[in-house]
């Protein structure tokens, strides 16, 4: 990417200090879907740190995909489940949540101290002419098998989310001797709560 | 714009994913920071294939199938969590005891 140096320094800053800002407030707001909308703005200030990594393919997917898919989704999820209720407090959710920040806390900076202590070996950066005639290239020849499986996969989730998702059939009326028009509708069996 | 920069910053949202899969409540928010960890997966992933790797790109190959198995993963999760939020009538982590003991 033809940007100067400083200009890349000041983006990363920004493009950092959004992302840290919009992670903590999907896991610390108690509004739901403000969270929602907030992963929507971590997403993509993630997708402004693969711009200067000069991934301009992965980040248009970024975009794409997680922004327009996977946010709506979790936004539509959020409306079907949209009950408001008081969660009962469990016993020692303090220390649990306290623990579990220590722990993680301990866990970023052992992180940090193993990359800024090993030595990476950094190549200087090779300018490709077109980082998309690339990914074409590799997905067409050496990762070709791994390509045809993801379509496989997307299909299998799609299949199994509608599944999933329907609620079940009515086992019981067996509509016999019936036109085909009565074949066609989806029996569904209506809402009722299991038993606990 | 080293390449110690990005794997920090991947390694905080990762740790924020991490707190938020463990303290959080509601099944959607935990849904979400499993979709942050997978987001900061990427960013490793995408930084070291621009700084070890920037005349083979395979990191960028490897990113595309991690999102195309984060959408799948979406997918399918959130169907789980409508099908418990129809049986149980909640969607709090702490009484879905299905798999538990």
């Amino acid at each position: 990417m033809n940007l100067g140096e400083g200009v890349q320094v000041v983006s990363l800053i920004v493009l950092a200090a959004m992302l840290t800002a919009s992670a903590m407030g999907v896991v610390l707001l108690p509004s739901i879907v403000y969270a929602a909308f907030l992963l929507g703005a971590c997403f993509i200030s993630v997708a402004g740190l693969y711009l200067l990594l000069n991934a301009d393919f992965v980040a248009a997917a970024q975009v794409l995909i997680y922004v327009g898919a996977v946010n709506v989704l979790i936004l539509f999820a959020i409306m079907l489940v949209n009950k408001r209720q008081p969660y009962q407090p469990i016993k020692l959710g303090i220390v649990r949540n306290i623990v579990t920040a220590i722990v993680c806390v301990g866990l970023f900076v052992l992180l940090s101290v193993t990359v800024t202590t090993t030595e990476w070996g950094v190549r200087p950066i090779a300018s490709v002419p077109s980082t998309m005639v690339k990914l074409g290239q590799h997905f067409f020849t050496d990762y070709l098998l791994p390509f045809e499986l993801a379509s496989v996969l997307l299909l299998v989730a799609l299949i199994g989310a509608i599944i999933l998702a329907r609620r079940e059939m009515l086992p019981d009326i067996q509509p016999s001797g019936l036109g085909m028009s009565e074949n066609l509708e989806l029996l569904e069996r209506p809402k009722e709560k299991a038993s606990i | 714009m080293t390449l110690d920069a990005f794997l920090i910053i991947a390694a905080s949202l990762f740790c924020i994913g991490i707190y938020g899969l463990i303290t959080s409540r509601n099944a959607v928010r935990v849904l979400m920071s499993v979709e942050l960890m997978l987001n900061a997966v990427n960013l490793n992933l995408l930084a070291f294939s621009d700084f070890l790797d920037s005349s083979n790109l395979r990191g960028q190959v490897f990113a595309v199938f991690v999102i195309t198995v984060a959408a799948a993963e979406a997918a399918v999760g959130l169907a789980i969590v409508l099908s418990i939020y129809r049986s149980r009538d909640t969607v709090d982590m702490e009484q879905f005891n299905l798999l538990r003991w």
